[in-house]
Formats: C-alpha cells, sequence, structure tokens
C-alpha cells in the first residue's frame, strides 16, 4: 500500500508545554488513523499540523513523500480538512452553504439537492443556518465528504452533536472512502466500528515535563 | 500554481461574502447613517453660516468617514474567524494574499462605495462650495479602497483578541493621517481655484501602494491568527 502521509519526529510546544515529541506516524491508503488521548493532549493540534495550519517546532511532515512547503497547494488539493467549528455561514441557508463550499472545492457537477438529501436536511434548505440545531449544521458541514475526491481526509471530532443516525451515515461514508483506496485520519471519543488491519491507532499522552516560557 | 482555479476561487469567496453582507444589510447601512449623522450635527453646533460650513467641510466628511470606516471593520474578519471560515480560507487552494485583497474589494464595495455616492449629499448639507464636490468625490473614490485595505491589516492582527475594537481604532487612525492631509488639501487647493491634480495623483499613488501591500501583511496576519 502507498504511503499517503507520513511524519517524522514531530515535536509540539503550545504555550510552553510540550504536547508531544519525535512523534512519527504512517498511513497508507485505504487506511484509519484514530488519534486517541486526554482533552488537551494536543490531538488537535497534530490534525492541525498535518493539515498545514500549523507548523511543528521540530520534525516535517510529507505528503506522497513531499515535504510540505515545497508545494503547499498538492497539499491544498488532496487533503480536507474538518475542524472543529463548521465553517458553515449562518447568514446563508444550507443549500447556500452547499454551494460556495462546493465551488471552494472545485466540484463543479455537484446536484446540491441531492447532497442535502443524503445528508437528511431535505425540507430545511431555505432556513438560515442560524436557524439549525448544532447537528444540523454540522451535516452541512459534513456534506463536502459525499463528494471530495482528496485522497486524505482529516477529520476533527467529526461526530460531534451528530445523531446515531448521523453517525452511522457517517461510518458508511467513512467505509467507502477507504474502499476506494482514501485515507482518513481522525480525532473521536466516539469509538469506531473498524476493527482489524485497517484501523490503527495512536495515543497522545500529556506530557508531565513542563518547558516553561524562555 | 493554476490561474483558472484561483480565479474561480476568488470570485466564488467574492460572491459569499457579499451574500453574507446583503443578510446582514444593517451592518452595511448603520455606518453610512453614522456619517450622515455627524454629518448633520456640525451645522447644529457650528452654526449654520456657509462662510465656517464650507471651510471645515472636507475635514468634516473625512473625518466622518475615517470614522465610519472603523464602525463594523472588527467584522471583517471576526465572523470568518468565529465560525472556522477562515481557517478554510487558508486551506484553499489558491494564494492567500490574492484572497485577501478579494475580502479588501468586498468590504470596499459595501463600505467604501456608498460612501462615494453618498459624498454629494453630505458636500450639500455642510455647503462646500459646488465647484469642489468632484473633488471631493476623487479623494472619496481614491482615498476610500485605502481606508478598506488598511483597515483590512488591522482586523486582521487583533481577529484573535476577544476585543480588539479599542485596540483596532488606536493602531489604525494614526495611519489614516496622511490620508487626510491629501485629501483635504486637494479640496483646498480646488476651493482656491488651483488644481489638485497633484494631490490626487499622490494619494492614488499611496492608493496603489496600500493594495499592493496590504494583501500581503494581511495574509500573514492571518496565518498568525488561526494558529
Amino acid at each position: 500500500m502507498s504511503v499517503v502521509i507520513e511524519t517524522k519526529q514531530l515535536t509540539s510546544v503550545r504555550a510552553g508545554r510540550t504536547l508531544f515529541s519525535s512523534l512519527s506516524l504512517q498511513l497508507c491508503a485505504g487506511e484509519i488513523l484514530h488519534v486517541e488521548g486526554p482533552n488537551g493532549a494536543g490531538k488537535s493540534t497534530l490534525l492541525r499540523i498535518i493539515a498545514g495550519l500549523l507548523s511543528p517546532q521540530e520534525g516535517q511532515v510529507l505528503l506522497f513523500g513531499q515535504p510540505q512547503y515545497e508545494d503547499p497547494e498538492l497539499w491544498q488539493r488532496n487533503t480536507l480538512f474538518i475542524g472543529h467549528k463548521p465553517a458553515v455561514k449562518a447568514e446563508l441557508t444550507a443549500l447556500e452553504n452547499l454551494h460556495y463550499q462546493s465551488q471552494f472545492d472545485g466540484a463543479e457537477d455537484v446536484d446540491a439537492w441531492h447532497l442535502l438529501e443524503t445528508v437528511g436536511l431535505l425540507g430545511l434548505e431555505d432556513l438560515p443556518a442560524q436557524q439549525l440545531s448544532a447537528g444540523q449544521q454540522r451535516r452541512i458541514a459534513l456534506a463536502r465528504l459525499w463528494y471530495s475526491t482528496a485522497p486524505l481526509w482529516i477529520l476533527d471530532e467529526p461526530f460531534t452533536a451528530l445523531d446515531s443516525r448521523g453517525i452511522k451515515l457517517l461510518h458508511e461514508r467513512f467505509q467507502h472512502h477507504i474502499d476506494q483506496g482514501g485515507a482518513l485520519l481522525l480525532t473521536s471519543h466516539q469509538p469506531l466500528t473498524w476493527s482489524g488491519e485497517r484501523l490503527q491507532k495512536i495515543r497522545i499522552e500529556p506530557h508531565d515535563e513542563a518547558l516553561g516560557y524562555e | 500554481m493554476n490561474n483558472a482555479s484561483t480565479w474561480r476561487i476568488l470570485k466564488t469567496l467574492m460572491r459569499r461574502d457579499l451574500a453574507v453582507a446583503l443578510r446582514r444589510r444593517s451592518d452595511v447601512i448603520n455606518p453610512l447613517l453614522f456619517v450622515l449623522i455627524v454629518v448633520t450635527l456640525f451645522p447644529l453646533a457650528v452654526g449654520p453660516g456657509p462662510d465656517i460650513l464650507g471651510r471645515i467641510a472636507t475635514g468634516v466628511i473625512w473625518v466622518a468617514a475615517l470614522l465610519s470606516a472603523l464602525l463594523g471593520s472588527e467584522r471583517l474578519f471576526r465572523d470568518d474567524f468565529l465560525d472556522g471560515s477562515l481557517e478554510q480560507m487558508v486551506l484553499l487552494p489558491a494564494p492567500l494574499p490574492a484572497l485577501a485583497l478579494g475580502k479588501i474589494v468586498v468590504h470596499w464595495l459595501l463600505s467604501g462605495l456608498p460612501l462615494v455616492i453618498l459624498a454629494p449629499l453630505c458636500a450639500l448639507l455642510l455647503k462646500l462650495p459646488f465647484e469642489a464636490w468632484g473633488t471631493l468625490m476623487l479623494t472619496l473614490l481614491v482615498g476610500t479602497p485605502m481606508l478598506s485595505a488598511m483597515t483590512a491589516v488591522g482586523a486582521a492582527l487583533t481577529v484573535s483578541l476577544g476585543r480588539g475594537g479599542a485596540l483596532l481604532s488606536l493602531l489604525l487612525l494614526p495611519l489614516f493621517i496622511p490620508l487626510l492631509i491629501f485629501a483635504a488639501a486637494a479640496v483646498e487647493s480646488t476651493l482656491v481655484g488651483t488644481s489638485a491634480y497633484g494631490q490626487v495623483v499622490l494619494l492614488a499613488g499611496l492608493m496603489l501602494l496600500t493594495l499592493t501591500l496590504a494583501p500581503l501583511a494581511v495574509a500573514a496576519a492571518i496565518r498568525v491568527s488561526v494558529n
């Protein structure tokens, strides 16, 4: 299996605290990597580093064997990051949000109505997103996954605020993605239904050693 | 770099921002009402005589424009920051300074351009002699893009601070001084019957310089803010 993403000796220090040091991991096509750890351990930081939003203090991240700084656009085209914040515009309707988001992602032939139906928001399409619940807003954000062709998905707590049907739907979508040879990196406090070789786990433990401000 | 996709992303960003702004019309209209009210307050305060009003008109209109630029400038990136759109913007496969320029242009369309259109009404209210109206509008047309660009730099720098409003005003107002000096001088020249060409060209030069450099500064500030 081809390696999609690889980190080498990553170290991240935030606010004088070492979150993780010398973290190396590898994620191949068709695999899921579940990052575990208690609150504040640095799971989100790791995901944001891999997505390219943060830079690590030390170490490097390689996407298809290429370091990040060499070609940021390759990076941006091949990864899809959805963080804690859904990036859904509160003033726009679900339909408009989906429309603009698919334009950003360069997916020209997206049937926004079909997408709405898939994520279970049909009938709510003309309400401004601010009138929708947190879970429904989450669904708007996650609708990107149904047309995305990015090989690497980086999802920070994707199940937050979703109901059990939504979680099941998302699991099915993940399964489809890895069957297609995609890779998935996620954090979640929810147990995942996968088992066996395709699911890897990595645990980030809080460091006790504080570096202090210099 | 793929120019076609950069252009497509830029257009989408601008269309979305315009759509969001049109859903929240009060954010667009309030700064304009503010300018109108400030301008109508002056005749009440200093007396309606055309000799005084006509002389201070340019200054009043421009100072009101500067202050209105600060109103709501916090919002320029705040909502995007809070709902996560800002970090998604950083991750878009397009150069971030280009997207920052797009944001500046949208801000200008919604704050600067209406001000230029409103200028004759303000000039009328303050009895600015008619021959100077054209110059006043011209200075606003050339000066307001600069206001938008500098406001964007300040807003991007303070977006991750909880309450950056007062800090933002303190950061930005001193930077507006050259703009104010040249704009007032241009209108003054027209009033005394000489050409305002020099001042307007200088303002245009400043505008081009600001519009070239500000997107880079905004992009750098956004990268720091989403950390």
